[in-house]
């Protein structure tokens, strides 16, 4: 059986459909009331793209008879293999805790990687199946290179997204692993792999297209490794963007639409939630790609003498009064209040401040969390309306004429030296202003610890700051209790 | 289709992504990942003609474990997605 290169025109037009489905489907993700329908969108396009797919590349028994019947067994093998993936995908979506929900994208990053490997070593095998060979065999140049990028592209998707995925599940040190020489190791193993694809559109032996791949496997793993937990929103969605990039050059080997509509859209999309998160830490892309940031040599000695300097500590009963007396209270959240898992108190707490007539904010840093919307999730899980929830752009004027800001689980993203120490290495990131709040109330497990930034917080030493040093969610739950005992 | 045609529909999609994605809220990013996520299992579409092409036996097999891994993303992709849009709720006005 030997497709045309062009399929027919009801097909083409089924996938030019399925993409603008999927453009419908990030369109509806401009607001919480529009993104329910922008996601049927999306699973309505991709059905089209599936069903197209099956019945026009339908296997047929017997390739030499234009008039046999559908290869049965190969169908029920194909649908069965749409069942396991329907139904391993399902229940790991209805399982997964809201905060493991980085780890969950990065692992989901890895199987769309190792797919686009898989689509590319076929259609390398199989070239005439796709129709991108000559009678002879032979593979079109063009294509060649396209193939190349793909495989090349989704194994750097996949070997990195699985690092990714064991930083931040916690099955290996969130702290940089910095190789020797690892600059050098690095630009040789991708000037290699741009050679080796250059070299394969003059020769297409396996060797070419196998050594690429491997090539692009480990340089996938290379990069990823030394770049800290903290860096991780960035590295996130960096995966995302290649993962759509490898979908796209996949689409100009198979002259499909859809895939090359939707991997634009997804390469644009990770690569602007990327360009947010590092403006978010003031960092260029290549700063983090270099890696390195967040070791724990960063504090030196200054740090060291910053911890004898005086710092107010309060009670849950101390802050259960502030907050009740306060007529604004401003609450921000970070990548702490995930691992303690505090959003539900936090909720909990901010419902009791409410009836005590207290208007409550939820401030969120771009880069709070470990990956893009990462505490704007948690917020939602816990029943907090998102109209009560402002980005930082939003509120920021706001700290001044508030008499509570109240800080769990965030550190370096209120830390006010951004704002005046050049000398800091966090100098000109964007920050909360904080300390402009009559009263700073700051959640930290202890005094010892600093955040991956590695820099100590000139926040715990003002005097208008009152240090709460326990678990965020058993600190949040004693206010819960404070509150509603309602001794003030 | 042309390399030229092809080029041409994957710059202005570039295009449409690039104005789409900035309009997408910022509390929406979690989601904007998963559901970017499960659109870009629709690279099941070569893994699905892998599969079903004659000849080559390694290229179905290829083609099949490229389904299910698809599969897996696009189901859980969806899913996921799903999941978070329906905890985003506005404040009860009373």
């Amino acid at each position: 059986m030997h497709h045309a290169a062009t399929p027919p025109a009801w097909v083409m037009l089924a996938y030019l459909v399925a993409g603008v489905c999927f453009i419908m489907a990030l369109r509806g993700l401009s607001s919480p009331q529009s993104s329910q329908s922008g996601n049927r969108f999306g699973m309505a396009g991709m059905t089209l793209a599936v069903v197209t797919t099956l019945i026009h590349y339908m296997p047929i028994a017997d390739t030499e008879n234009p008039f046999a019947m559908p290869d049965v067994g190969m169908i029920a093998l194909i649908l069965a293999a749409i069942a396991i993936g329907a139904v391993i995908g399902i229940v790991t979506a209805r399982r997964i805790a809201m905060t493991a929900m980085p780890q969950l994208v990065a692992a989901f990053h890895s199987l769309v990687g190792l797919a686009a490997v898989l689509v590319a070593a076929a259609a390398y095998l199989n070239p005439e199946a796709f129709g991108i060979a000559g009678a002879d065999g032979i593979i079109n140049p063009v294509s060649r290179v396209e193939m190349g990028l793909g495989s090349a592209i989704g194994a750097i998707t996949f070997s990195g997204s699985v690092i990714a995925f064991l930083k931040l599940n916690g099955n290996m040190s969130g702290k940089p692993i910095m190789l020797p020489m690892r600059h050098v190791i690095n630009l040789g193993t991708l000037a290699a792999i741009v050679a080796l694809t250059a070299y394969f559109t003059q020769d297409q032996s396996p060797w070419v297209f196998w050594t690429l791949t491997a090539l692009a496997f480990l340089i996938g793993f290379l990069l990823i490794i030394p770049i800290g937990g903290a860096d991780m929103p960035v590295v996130v969605s960096m995966l995302n963007s290649y993962s759509g990039w490898a979908a796209a050059a996949m689409g100009f080997t198979l002259q499909n639409s859809a895939m090359i509509i939707t991997g634009a859209l997804v390469g644009s999309s990770g690569a602007i939630l990327s360009y947010i998160m590092c403006r978010a830490m003031n960092r260029s892309f290549i700063s983090v790609i270099a890696g390195g940031f967040g070791g724990d040599a960063a504090a030196s000695g200054e740090a060291g003498a910053a911890i004898d300097r005086p710092w107010k500590r309060g009670s849950a009963e101390d802050a259960a009064f502030l907050m009740s007396q306060a007529e604004q209270v401003i609450i921000v959240p970070g990548y702490g209040m995930a691992v303690a898992q505090a959003q539900h108190a936090l909720r909990e707490m901010g419902d009791l401040l409410k009836a005590e007539g207290v208007s409550v904010k939820y401030a969120i840093h771009p880069v709070a969390g470990r990956m893009p919307g990462h505490m704007n999730v948690l917020l939602a899980e816990a029943n907090v309306p998102y109209d009560e929830v402002f980005e930082l752009e939003d509120i920021n004027s706001e700290f001044a004429r508030t008499d509570v800001a109240f800080v769990i689980g965030a550190n370096d993203v209120t830390n006010p030296a951004a704002k005046t120490d050049r000398s800091s290495p966090i100098y000109g990131m964007p920050v909360l202003d904080v300390e402009k709040a009559k009263t700073v109330l700051f959640i930290k497990r202890s005094m010892g610890g600093v955040g991956y930034a590695g820099v100590d917080n000139e926040l715990f030493y003002r005097d208008n700051t009152m240090m709460l040093l326990a678990d965020a969610k058993k600190m949040v739950e004693e206010i819960v209790k404070s509150l509603g005992s309602g001794g003030h | 289709m042309d390399f030229i045609s092809i080029l041409s529909i994957f710059v202005l999609a570039c295009f449409v992504g690039y104005y789409v994605v900035w309009q997408v809220t910022p509390a929406l990013h979690t989601p904007l990942m998963a559901v970017t996520n499960a659109i870009s299992s629709v690279i099941i579409v070569g893994a699905l003609i892998a599969a079903a092409a004659a000849g080559q036996e390694g290229a179905k097999w290829l083609g099949l474990l490229g389904v299910v891994l698809a599969s897996i993303n696009i189901f859980g992709g969806f899913a996921v997605t799903a999941r978070m849009l329906a905890m985003y709720k506005k404040k009860e006005r009373r």
